[in-house]
């Protein structure tokens, strides 16, 4: 195959991002084309269907299936109030009454003189979406949702948990090999994004929380802390909807790795400027990746600079991350790459490549356990 | 293209779209023999920026053209049909597993029986079952209707009671799924496919309460008397509806389906067709497996009490995974248990960070010798675990009391016996990456030992390049290549083991050998309790395993499948491994002691060559 490397992760500096906003029923979109959103705007909304309640009502008033019409009170389509009586049944010459409450609030949905059961659809359930970034509505969807557009710098994470958020960005460690403790962290990291460098520790997590920081993006992350801070052990890599009270971008990897130096740099220079985030991570066929999108404004009809996307795969000279261990974390760039199989200290033979190292050594990695820093 | 007698089929091209890759493989028929020719590969071009499957197996196919010299594709990109001399092919087929496979919810009245004989014809037919509802399920009417409405499966099986009982509680469970008014996972231009398999007499009630909401097909009932299973009908409309709505809703999958000489089948139900035929054919027992990267599936087929009509059964675990589910592997096993089989000390916290690594970056590869060996007892939990569930699944019909009164059935509902039954099982094939390509077939053998602990005498073999999908579904239109494929081409022959079952306290001998090579040498020997041997015994020159004649007698009481204690004398099956004599007992256990524990797995990995020993002496 012709594509045997990982393709790499984005660190962009400018590049014009499109996000769709989309129900998840058909509703009501409320923004035009053309519109300027921020984050917190809502951009579309619909009604969730009620809650079901089956209750069997034949079994409560103990009557057969086929006589629970007699005894409904309500008819289907009625709507009803929590407490409400929605069938009696009368016995030895309407001396004992026996009846049936309605436990929610809300329609009568069907009636069975099958089963004796009746189903009670409880009251609509509101459901917004909002913008999630600052920028321009470029496209509806009727009744289903927007497309947002805005210039934006943009760094995909590696692993994330905790879902939409945003703030400004706030960098409380010097450099990027800086690990991130809860002596960094106080009052004003509240409604923040805050940058570590090579890890973040499980009681600067906490501490995060604690004082309201909105997220918090970091190189590295101990599969350990995550487990102290989840109560659980993540088996797949589907995440987002966590609650831990921050949202959670880790760059590079698990454990102590540095942030690439260029993404570090890159989150530098726009210190202070909103950044909307997302930790939802989901590793299967259709990946998605957390993301850091830091909006710039400017004219999203103007034409993209420069066509960052374009697909060159490994060359000599392409900057690399090692992604697998013995040589885990360390970046270098490509110096040879034979076309033929190699067999490794595994035993196994595979595609190789030769890698420089920022300190000038060398080393053979298999094609598989690298990937391209991409800009 | 045209059908044609299967006599005359002489070059086959067969696909099987894989989640990240499909593949194409090439058989022609040569010197009266069918023979795999050539293999290529392409990604899969279901999702985005291609959206149409058509592009991925053009390239396979285009890859089998290079290798192969045989122009396939014309001008215009359309398979060449039939095949003249170096040109076209007579039959193209496919199986497909992209976009997430075949997923379906099953519901049924009780759990373990009618709930449990859904599952295994949703399972059978191909599927990945994401949930099981029943009356009995212990969740509320209400948390049914939820899980109902979230999951957006591709189609549901809905069954429950024998023909003639109780109508009351399948009706009920269909109005469950009226209110949950559940949407299709593909697309919302069509409604949501329902099979209905229960009740005969409550098929009308069923009807009235689902049919203005779904799109309802009505088969046989699943179970229409409690002693018999009767899963072909609902297996077979599983399969109409995969294909015309699940395909047909799949990015390129109808122009696919224009292309193909028979039905495209979900790749798990094309792996079990073969294996199950096989099985057959040779009236044998086998059990089979393929480990990917985020789920097991395990297919076997046995025969109990010695019936001629072998019981087929697959499970899928589908978070036992050697990349995407890896971390689950690790949190279901727990770390002591995937430690065991690691002959050295390990960091804890650098191990569980590896783990996670491997899980976000699931394509990566193990480089050193240590991580490979990590990697493979990772895999023999996989496995362990996988088969764990097999074996409880796999069971002897629930709620059936053999010459007892029907009032009994439900009191032996829990207890349904496994009918998986390792003394009397022929051969075990693993398949998927861990496994096919371990970089020593021996790592392979023992992989599937130490999870599997077959007991007596038991043929190993591995799929060499994952063909059984295709050869599945070949095997619906030319049995006689599939087989012949299967055998010479798809899989390497590993070998044996013969395993004595049993407990012995104190040690000592405990099996007395003597095996006659097909070159006349006599190998003869004592294994002593908690040994492990290999003796040479490769193929022959048509690839097939070579025999030896061998006579072994358990000895303290141990059985090797003739009663305890008793001498078999049998007819032994070679490999590029060769014959594993395993003496460390059934059950087994490993050393509590760290010492000795790390004494003897390395004392057994020199001695089947398994790892290099310096790799062993750091």
């Amino acid at each position: 195959m012709g594509h045997a490397y990982t393709p790499g992760l984005k660190v962009t500096d400018k590049i014009l991002l499109t996000k769709k906003r989309i129900l998840p029923l058909k509703g009501e979109v409320v923004v035009k084309v053309g519109d300027k959103v921020k984050p917190d705007d809502v951009v579309a909304r619909t009604h969730l269907p009620g809650v079901v309640e089956p209750i069997n009502v034949a079994n409560i008033l103990g009557i057969p299936p086929e006589d629970i019409a007699d005894a409904m009170l309500k008819k289907e389509g009625d709507t009803v109030v929590q407490g409400e009586d929605i069938a009696l049944s009368k016995s030895f010459f309407g001396l004992f009454k026996s009846k049936c409450q309605a436990r929610i609030t809300g329609t009568i949905e069907s009636i069975s003189h099958i089963t004796g059961q009746v189903l009670l659809r409880g009251e609509p359930i509101p459901v917004t979406v909002k913008a999630y970034i600052e920028g321009e509505v470029v496209e509806i969807f009727e009744r289903e949702g927007v497309a947002i557009a805005t210039w934006s710098s943009f760094i995909q994470g590696i692993f994330g948990i905790g879902g939409e958020t945003h703030g400004e960005i706030k960098i409380v460690v010097p450099n990027n090999s800086t690990t991130l403790t809860e002596k960094e962290i106080d009052e004003s990291c509240e409604g923040k994004v805050i940058v570590g460098g090579n890890m973040v520790l499980a009681d600067a997590i906490k501490k995060a929380a604690k004082v309201g920081a909105a997220g918090i993006v970091v190189g590295g992350f101990d599969d350990k802390d995550l487990r102290d801070i989840l109560g659980y052990d993540i088996g797949v890599a589907i995440t987002g909807s966590e609650e831990i009270g921050v949202t959670l971008i880790v760059t590079e990897g698990f454990g102590k790795i540095n942030m690439a130096q260029r993404t570090f740099d890159l989150l530098k220079a726009n210190e202070g400027q909103l950044a909307c985030i997302n930790g939802a991570t989901q590793i299967r066929a259709g990946v998605i990746r957390p993301e850091v999108i830091i909006p710039k404004g400017g004219d999203i009809h103007a034409k993209q600079a420069d066509a960052d996307f374009r697909e060159t795969g490994l060359v000599i000279g392409s900057p690399v991350r090692v992604i697998r261990h013995p040589y885990f974390g360390e970046l270098g760039e490509v110096s040879n790459l034979p076309p033929e199989l190699t067999q490794l200290e595994s035993g196994s033979h595979a595609r190789i490549l030769e890698v420089k190292f920022m300190d000038g050594k060398k080393a053979i990695v298999p094609r598989a356990n690298v990937e391209m820093i991409e800009s | 293209m045209a059908k044609m007698d299967p006599n005359d089929i002489k070059v086959i091209l067969a696909t099987d779209c894989g989640s990240t890759t499909t593949k194409a493989i090439l058989i022609e028929k040569r010197d009266g023999e069918y023979r795999l020719i050539v293999r290529g590969e392409a990604p899969t071009t279901v999702e985005a920026p291609f959206e149409d499957v058509t592009k991925g197996v053009l390239n396979a196919v285009g890859e089998v053209e290079e290798l192969s010299g045989r122009k396939l594709l014309d001008e215009n990109e359309r398979i060449i049909s039939p095949a003249k001399d170096n040109i076209g092919t007579d039959v193209y087929i496919s199986t497909s597993s992209a976009g997430g496979g075949l997923q379906m919810m099953v519901a049924g009245v009780v759990r373990s029986m009618t709930g449990e004989s859904a599952e295994r014809a949703a399972l059978g037919a191909g599927a990945i079952v994401m949930d099981v509802i029943a009356s009995n399920d212990k969740r509320l009417p209400h948390q049914q209707i939820e899980r109902i409405r979230h999951l957006r499966p591709d189609m549901i099986l809905l069954s429950g009671g024998i023909d003639g009982g109780t109508t009351t509680h399948v009706v009920e469970i269909a109005e469950l799924v009226s209110a949950a008014d559940p949407k299709p996972r593909l697309g919302t231009g069509y409604k949501l496919p329902i099979i209905y398999a229960g009740n005969k007499d409550a098929a009308k009630a069923v009807e009235d309460t689902l049919k203005d909401k779904v799109d309802l097909r009505t088969v046989e009932n699943i179970r229409p008397v409690l002693e018999r299973e009767n899963l072909g009908p609902a297996r077979e409309e599983i399969h109409n509806l995969f294909m015309e709505h699940v395909m047909a809703q799949a990015p390129g999958y109808k122009k696919l389906m224009s292309w193909t000489d028979a039905p495209i089948m979900p790749t798990p139900g094309a792996v079990g067709l073969i294996i199950k035929k096989v099985a057959d054919l040779e009236g044998i027992e086998a059990v089979g497996v393929d480990i990917g990267g985020a789920t097991t599936d395990v297919f076997s087929v046995f025969r109990p009490e010695g019936s001629p009509e072998g019981v087929f059964n697959r499970t899928v675990s589908a978070n036992l995974g050697m990349s995407y589910s890896v971390s689950n592997v690790f949190a279901e096993a727990t770390l002591p248990m995937v430690m065991r089989w690691v002959p050295f000390d390990m960091d804890e916290r650098d191990l569980r960070n590896r783990v996670k690594n491997k899980m976000i970056r699931p394509t990566t590869i193990p480089q050193s010798m240590e991580e490979l060996i990590f990697e493979q007892a990772i895999a023999k939990e996989a496995l362990r675990l996988a088969f764990i569930q097999h074996k409880n699944f796999a069971t002897v019909l629930k709620g059936v009391q053999q010459q007892r009164t029907i009032a009994d059935a439900f009191e032996q509902s829990a207890s349904g016996a496994t009918i998986v039954n390792m003394m009397t099982l022929n051969i075990l094939v693993g398949s998927g990456g861990v496994l096919s390509h371990a970089p020593r077939r021996q790592q392979s053998a023992l992989m599937m030992i130490d999870s599997f602990l077959p007991e007596g005498i038991t043929r190993l073999a591995v799929d060499s390049i994952f063909m059984m999908p295709q050869l599945g579904v070949l095997s619906t239109v030319q049995e006689q290549a599939a087989r012949e494929v299967f055998n010479k081409d798809c899989l390497i022959h590993l070998g044996c083991c013969v395993a004595p079952v049993g407990e012995v306290k104190k040690g000592g001998a405990v099996l007395n050998y003597k095996i006659t090579l097909p070159d006349g040498k006599v190998e003869t020997g004592t294994m002593n309790f908690g040994d492990m041997k290999l003796i040479k015994l490769g193929l022959d020159e048509k690839g097939l395993p070579q025999k030896a004649k061998a006579e072994l007698e358990p000895l303290q009481h141990l059985d090797l499948g003739m009663g305890r204690g008793h001498k078999v004398e049998t007819e032994l099956s070679g490999g590029v491994v060769g014959i594993i004599l395993d003496a460390r007992g059934r059950p087994f256990t490993l050393p509590i002691d760290n010492k000795e524990r790390i004494r003897k797995l390395k004392e057994w990995m020199l001695e089947l060559n398994i790892y290099p020993k310096e790799a062993l002496d750091r």
